[in-house]
């Protein structure tokens, strides 16, 4: 990843996290100081989807033409999508736990994105349990695309067919109440590309230990042999 | 192995009336809608796990040698939604001698339990191919198709209770509609994808 990028991200965060804290808010009820979760919350979720369809894009990739790089792509994205899933499941929880008075409410918008999860979840338990480092990379890279298929009514349609207490679905207050108020974009949008950029940062990390220890494997090899 | 499925899913469901025979009128709605959805899916999952998992190898040699694989999935997908219709009319006919039938739109219902039976067929058929690679094929046949099917799932269970509550047929369009979209994309896309899975 290009340094400037990095610095952007750095620099998008921290301003995030003290405008995001100090700023003011629109006051509404119920929601009241909550309101600021939009901020450490939601982009969790942006965060998250766009791994995802990173994972899903190289796993398309991957079946076209089949490379050991590109298998180790398919794994970081999911990997750290999975982690920012499930900050955004506990962020959640914690918002919920205030203001709807319990962590775990039943809300189907909490229920799709616990099911996201265990997709994923499902995803690295196939990866562990095949042996053939090819056909793991092929398999799971199948399982990748079903499943990402399979995600996106659980997340994106059956919360908005049913009613749900959460904010921007059923009437309750969200995001587009703002329209008029629009400073908060000013520091949500910064929020969703900084924590973006840091979920590309980390998996760019990642697939660089991975490159790093296969050569070192493929060393030893070389020596003992 | 059609007759073994046919005798779980009726063991299943008399464990069900012996159980709930012992109060009279214990069963709600929503009870039944539970018990009737777990008793397909579990004898679902078990029976179209066994569309791969329980092959031969030398099998697997002879289709390769005889045909391509998108006739091989097509024709799984096929067989394996018409054994889960006849599972699931056959679990809702048991349950309706042993325990209650309370649904109300009938012909709504075998729809939805009709196009069910296809999604679940070519979500299970292709996953069934994937863990049948694998070690520990069975419980990994649990475990991915979880999650995936659970979409359709969640709308049959919305448009069971629709049907129970006695509601008119037009508040379940939606529902209908969707369950027919997302066995659309399972199927087009267990087509495509299979022929990677079948190359090893």
């Amino acid at each position: 990843m290009k340094t400037w990028l990095k610095l952007t991200a750095i620099a998008l965060l921290f301003y995030v996290h003290i405008a995001g804290l100090l700023f003011d808010v629109p006051r509404l009820n119920i929601l009241n100081e909550t309101i600021r979760a939009l901020y450490f919350h939601v982009p969790m979720w942006f965060g998250m989807v766009l791994l995802f369809l990173i994972s899903f894009i190289n796993a398309i990739r991957y079946l076209g033409k089949p490379s050991p790089e590109m298998d180790r792509k398919v794994v970081a994205y999911a990997n750290v999508g999975l982690v920012f899933g499930i900050l955004g499941i506990l962020t959640g929880m914690l918002w919920a736990n205030y203001t709807w008075g319990s962590p775990w409410h039943g809300d189907p918008k909490q229920n799709g994105a616990a099911i996201a999860l265990l997709v994923y979840l499902a995803y690295f338990v196939l990866r562990g349990s095949l042996d053939n480092e090819e056909q793991r990379a092929r398999l799971s890279a199948v399982y990748n695309i079903f499943a990402f298929a399979a995600m996106i009514p659980l997340i994106f349609i059956i919360p908005r067919m049913t009613s749900s207490m959460h904010p921007g679905s059923g009437g309750n207050p969200g995001f587009n109440m703002y329209d008029l108020d629009s400073s908060m974009r000013l520091i949500f949008y910064p929020a969703v590309i900084g924590w973006f950029l840091i979920g590309l940062w980390i998996a760019s990390l990642r697939i660089r230990i991975k490159t790093i220890e296969e050569k070192i494997l493929e060393l030893e090899d070389g020596k003992s042999a | 192995m059609i007759s073994g499925i046919g005798l779980y899913l009726f063991s299943l469901i008399f464990i069900c009336y012996l159980t709930f025979s012992l109060r009279k009128n214990s069963i709600n709605e929503a009870t039944w809608s539970a018990l009737f959805w777990l008793a397909i899916l579990f004898s679902v999952i078990n029976s179209v796990a066994k569309s791969f998992i329980g092959e031969k190898r030398g099998t697997f040699i002879y289709y390769y040698s005889i045909t391509s694989p998108q006739v091989i999935i097509i024709s799984k997908i096929i067989y394996n939604g018409i054994l889960c219709l006849v599972l699931s009319l056959a679990g809702y006919g048991l349950f309706s001698i042993f325990i209650d039938n309370p649904v109300q739109d009938k012909l709504l219902f075998i729809t939805t339990l009709l196009l069910t039976s296809f999604g679940f067929s070519a979500s299970l058929s292709l996953i069934s191919g994937i863990a049948s690679k694998a070690n520990n094929s069975n419980i990994l046949m649990a475990v991915l198709s979880f999650p995936v099917i659970l979409s359709i799932l969640l709308m049959a269970i919305k448009i069971t209770k629709n049907v129970l509550d006695g509601l008119d047929r037009s508040t379940s369009y939606d529902e209908l509609l969707n369950l027919l979209a997302i066995n659309c994309i399972l199927t087009s896309l267990a087509y495509m994808l299979f022929p990677y899975i079948w190359r090893s």
